[in-house]
């Protein structure tokens, strides 16, 4: 059963008159995983889940959850999925039990199923203390907390979450994933949408939507391993030094160096695999005595921004 | 009908907790007929009346008192100029003018013709044309009264009454019907009904719907198996109950503060409304499938409204209108309804008498209707 795709698709396509938001995407998740789909903005990711959820008509190709077809039969997949958008869209005058009262009856929960439902999402999501007060007077970590309590009301096998970390605090925001994490061993299939670099890594499986196509999908583990992203006859490092900002300049102009990045204080650089460690301080960070170069693997953002490149060089050519 | 009962319950939750809707559905409807029942009169009386009388006999003074008696005119200065006569009217300060030549009483003693004129800013038609028919009239009965008079003494007249006394020819005997006292508020209290009714439910209901568009819950409540009949229904019940409320409200004060009496059956009356009611809120939804914001919605509810006061017969009467506009009013359910509400409260009409009206009120619900239920979709985008 674990390696049963619950999410399909294949080249699913949506068009708004000439414009592709999506095209011709195709993946699988499998039962519990997290599939983190990453893209910036306008790339296609909300739209891609609105057809997931049914909600929005595919223009071409098919899509199935839980093996309905999206296309065909999109009202028989809400009842076993739960949705959390990007911005708050509860119920601002109802209180957050009110809200998971309405979601319950929505969902037809009878009596006793609400009441162990709701006692289970307060004490999951720790929502325990705010229970009485208006969606309104709840802060932004709550207020996500609560939108995916009701999300998790109706016990959905799979859940869509569309940026549900955008623009809260960095608690709140782990306290959100190792609630993910949880869910995910209890079996529940997660789809979430990004823009954290350090929310991928998270991921069991990870997408990479740009310019509406999918250009990279797989576990993050896989992505870094990929002969695109480290090519044949190159290195990665990392350099620690006194400047990096000038560091950075002085490797542009070098041929040997494929790439160069700043992240944080330090410099990582993809070089030709003949220019030793040593040769490339002395070129990039000269009379630095302190300056120290060690190999890395690459980031989930080095495969994305490769990725990236290579398409529009290949949009443009 | 999936999840109505939770969409009926949040919405009565809504409305218990949003007070500025409340004070909306109640001061608005308390406002209009406040304005149009009492504010608005349309029988005009005590036109200023500035008088120039250069005869100042009693023949003369007689002219001007019966003025001031038909009430319609007040004497507000009395000038000794020409000029005077002419800047009480430029000044505004009098809407009318009589001017009474001098040999007016010689002339009237001779049996000559005697001429008085009357100036009448023009500018207000309808308290001009006031004006000139209440002027005409009067000085019609008072030639009338010195003909009759002079045809006695010399013991002649065109025709005689029963008690055999002299009488004009042909006498008009009229009887206001309905109305017997010419009260503006007979005329616009019943017509309120349906302005009120259409601008609650219409803002009401497509706020209700824009409102979640706005928020992003509409979206939310897409992917949730709610039924798309569950959530219109579960939407518009607390709206009808509430307008419902609310013409039950008006009915009460029309009869009790405007002295309105309801003439025809209340099942009727009460019947058709509720048709108009679902046309309305029809109507509403159909602004909320067309809008993305609140504000938009409340444009295009402006948009209606505008024509539906002006050109429905609620105010001004649809025979009068240059035929497109007249035509316009044909689209507008509320000119059905009008006509409805005036027929039943004030005529005592039966359906057999209102079946052309109760006919277009039933295509423009069912068009309206169909239209919007064909447009609201549990789609994004």
């Amino acid at each position: 059963m674990n390696n049963e795709a619950v999410i399909r698709t294949e080249s699913l396509t949506r068009r708004f008159g000439d414009f592709v938001a999506v095209g011709e995407v195709t993946f699988e998740v499998p039962r519990a995983a997290i599939f983190g789909l990453l893209g910036p903005n306008g790339s296609g990711k909300s739209t891609l889940i609105r057809m997931l959820c049914g909600v929005l008509r595919p223009s071409a190709g098919t899509g199935s959850v839980l093996g309905v077809d999206i296309g065909a039969n999109p009202e028989a997949i809400k009842r076993s999925i739960g949705y959390m958008s990007q911005k708050f869209s509860l119920y601002s005058d109802l209180s957050a039990v009110e809200n998971l009262r309405f979601y319950g009856r929505i969902y037809g929960l009878d009596a006793a199923r609400q009441r162990r439902r709701e006692r289970e999402v307060i004490e999951l999501t720790g929502l325990g203390p705010y229970v009485d007060r208006l969606g309104a007077q709840l802060s932004g970590g709550w207020k996500q907390r609560l939108a995916l309590a009701c999300a998790l009301i109706h016990e959905p096998e799979v859940i869509f979450l569309d940026e549900p970390t955008a623009g809260i605090d960095p608690v709140a925001r782990r306290d959100l994933w190792d609630l993910l994490f949880a869910l995910s061993h209890a079996g529940v299939t997660m789809f979430v949408t990004t823009h954290y670099m350090d929310e991928a890594e998270r991921c069991t499986h990870v997408g990479y939507i740009y310019q509406s196509r999918l250009i990279a999908l797989g576990r993050p583990g896989d992505l870094k391993v990929m002969p695109e992203v480290t090519p044949a006859g190159t290195r990665r490092f990392e350099i620690q030094c006194a400047s990096p900002a000038a560091a950075l300049a002085a490797a542009k102009n070098l041929k040997e160096v494929r790439d160069a990045t700043l992240f944080g204080t330090t410099l990582h650089v993809l070089v030709a695999q003949d220019l030793t460690p040593e040769s490339l301080l002395g070129l990039i960070a000269a009379g630095d005595a302190s300056a120290t170069c060690r190999p890395i693997g690459p980031t989930l953002e080095d495969v994305f921004v490769l990725l990236s490149r290579r398409e529009t060089a290949r949009g443009a050519a | 009908m999936n999840g109505f009962w939770a969409i009926l319950l949040k919405e009565f939750t809504h409305l218990r907790r949003d007070r500025t809707t409340l004070l909306f559905t109640l001061g608005v409807p308390l406002l209009q007929m406040t304005i149009f029942g009492f504010a608005i009169q349309v029988t005009i009386e005590n036109i200023p009346l500035a008088v120039l009388d250069l005869d100042g006999r009693q023949d003369s003074r007689r002219l001007v008192d019966a003025m001031v008696n038909t009430r319609t005119f007040q004497v507000v200065r009395r000038v000794n100029s020409l000029e005077g006569l002419r800047r009480s009217l430029t000044s505004g300060a009098a809407k009318a003018g009589l001017l009474i030549p001098a040999d007016y009483s010689e002339r009237l003693l001779r049996g000559e013709q005697a001429e008085v004129q009357l100036l009448i800013d023009g500018s207000d038609s309808q308290v001009a044309s006031t004006a000139l028919n209440a002027g005409s009239l009067l000085v019609m009965q008072m030639a009338v009264g010195r003909a009759r008079m002079f045809g006695e003494a010399m013991q002649m007249a065109p025709s005689r009454g029963v008690t055999g006394k002299a009488a004009v020819p042909i006498e008009l005997r009229p009887r206001m019907l309905y109305n017997p006292d010419l009260k503006s508020s007979h005329f616009f209290v019943p017509g309120l009904i349906a302005i009120i009714l259409q601008v609650v439910l219409v803002f009401l209901t497509s706020f209700s719907i824009v409102k979640e568009l706005e928020m992003g819950t509409l979206e939310q409540l897409f992917v949730t198996p709610v039924g798309r009949l569950g959530l219109l229904f579960g939407k518009l019940i607390p709206y009808t109950l509430l307008a419902f409320a609310e013409l039950l409200v008006i009915l009460v004060v029309m009869r009790l503060v405007f002295d309105v009496p309801i003439n025809g059956r209340l099942a009727v009356l009460i019947g058709l409304s509720l048709l108009f009611i679902v046309t309305a809120l029809g109507l509403g939804l159909l602004i909320s499938t067309v809008s993305s914001t609140q504000l938009q919605a409340m444009q295009f509810a402006a948009l209606i409204m505008l024509p539906s006061v002006l050109l429905s017969g609620f105010v001004f009467p649809r025979s009068e209108m240059p035929w497109p506009l007249w035509a316009i009013g044909f689209v507008l359910p509320v000119t059905y309804f009008v006509e409805i509400l005036r027929g039943v409260i004030l005529r005592g009409a039966e359906i057999a008498d209102l079946v052309p009206h109760i006919f277009g009120l039933a295509i423009c619900c069912a068009v309206i209707l169909g239209l919007s239920l064909t447009r609201f979709r549990k789609q994004v985008g």
